[in-house]
């Protein structure tokens, strides 16, 4: 068929809200554009869990140990749900896990922070989580099929993940005068690279319109990074914190609150590998991946030897 | 793929029985070196909140599949077919149970 036919059936279908399924014709762009949106997203819940296993043992309570252990596997489950959605589009698996290894593929800028205090960690489940939530709650209803499934499971899971952050932050705001500083400095330092992992504004993000024209976005960045602004704004406010940007202040008119610049160079730098931990990630990973090679190795041979003595 | 395949465990399609009496149902897939490990990789990946009660795996490539660019014709069949559902039929009014 007509190429051009078929890319105009392509839109009628996901004009219809019809989701595209892997076996389905696409056009080649939008295959391409959801395998690199898709092994990024993996990719970042895969490298999130490092910030936070930066505090496995060192939780203060069984109780709070636990529940970050249970958070971070959560973390690593969402990136097995996205890097099996991405082989839904003819991506290989090994290709995905060795273009994050070599430094080729990117990941959410956040992750290259680091996690100074235990506040921290919770700052991370309320400002991270919650910012990635924003997103995942839209793509929930992305055209392609299994991609939006995929966020479903996820959202489910990732309810608990702000709630178990914020409680850490709101416990510190009501304890001593130096634990509310440590939630204030956790803020102070989280709150900007939070508002960055909504990516660059609308005017400077050309690939925007082709992803919501396709239904793989419905929000704009600028649209989200504002929503999330409203609801976490009034949060730190219930708590006793202060949100660091001396230019925030309600706009009654708009429904919405004012803000001030993001460093946007801080932002670039960030994406190029140079922020604070971009190579102790990327060596982290790399250490794991090799470390655990005897463990593939060994799991192919048992099988293959099963295989042989099912077979005589 | 063939350079791939030293490294990648081969792909399984992960099925699971959410609670006793009703069908197993596709939840995504999981790499794995066997059916065994496939099994309990499906179980930790899929079923941490106890989502189910039973799981099915099935390697990938055992899978065939109806193609959707006959989607219209393959199903055809079915469409003209009225008289298949129950609503088709008139029954007198204060007949009950039926
Ligand atoms: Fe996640
Ligand atoms: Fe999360």
């Amino acid at each position: 068929m007509d190429e051009n036919i078929l890319l105009e059936n392509f839109q009628k279908k996901v004009d219809a809200e019809i989701k595209v399924e892997p076996k389905d014709w696409m056009p080649e762009k939008y295959r391409k554009t959801l395998i690199r949106q898709i092994s990024q997203h993996a990719h970042s819940e895969v490298v999130g869990m490092l910030p936070e296993a930066n505090w496995l043992t060192r939780a203060p309570s069984l109780r709070r140990k636990m529940i970050l252990l249970a958070k971070i596997q959560d973390e690593a489950g969402h990136g097995l749900y996205l890097y099996s959605s991405a082989e839904t589009l003819g991506a290989d698996r090994q290709d995905l896990i060795e273009e994050l290894l070599s430094g080729k593929a990117k990941y959410s800028s956040i992750f290259n922070y680091p996690t100074l205090t235990w506040a921290d960690i919770g700052a991370v489940g309320w400002l991270v989580d919650g910012a990635a939530i924003m997103n995942q709650v839209m793509l929930t209803r992305a055209s392609y099929g299994p991609y939006a499934r995929a966020m479903v499971r996820i959202c489910k899971e990732e309810s608990f993940h702000q709630r178990q952050g914020f409680e850490i932050v709101a416990n510190l705001a009501n304890g001593t005068p130096e634990q509310k500083e440590m939630a204030q400095d956790a803020l102070n330092r989280w709150w900007w690279p939070s508002l960055m992992m909504f990516g660059p504004t609308d005017d400077n993000s050309p690939n925007s319109a082709l992803s919501m024209k396709w239904k793989i976005k419905r929000k704009s960045n600028d649209e989200l990074r504002q929503d999330f602004i409203d609801r976490t704004v009034q949060q730190a406010e219930a708590i006793g914190l202060t949100v660091p940007d001396k230019d925030l202040k309600w706009n009654e008119e708009k429904g919405h609150y004012d803000f001030g610049t993001i460093n946007w160079d801080e932002f670039f730098e960030v994406i190029k590998g140079n922020g604070p931990c971009n190579q102790e990630r990327l060596s982290a990973r790399q250490e794991a991946y090799n470390k655990g090679s005897w463990v593939r190795e060994a799991a192919k041979a048992y099988a293959a030897k099963k295989q042989v003595s099912k077979a005589a | 793929m063939s350079q791939n395949e030293k490294t990648n465990w081969p792909l399984w399609e992960v099925f699971i029985q959410s609670k006793p009496g009703l069908s197993h149902k596709h939840v995504g897939s999981i790499h794995a070196a066997d059916a065994q490990s496939a099994i309990e990789n499906a179980r930790d990946v899929y079923t941490r909140r106890s989502e189910g009660t039973s799981i099915w795996v099935v390697p990938a490539n055992a899978i065939s599949a109806s193609s959707p660019d006959d989607e219209g014709e393959f199903f055809e069949p079915a469409n003209d077919k009225v008289y298949r559902h129950p609503t088709f039929y008139n029954i007198p009014k204060g007949v009950k149970y039926l």
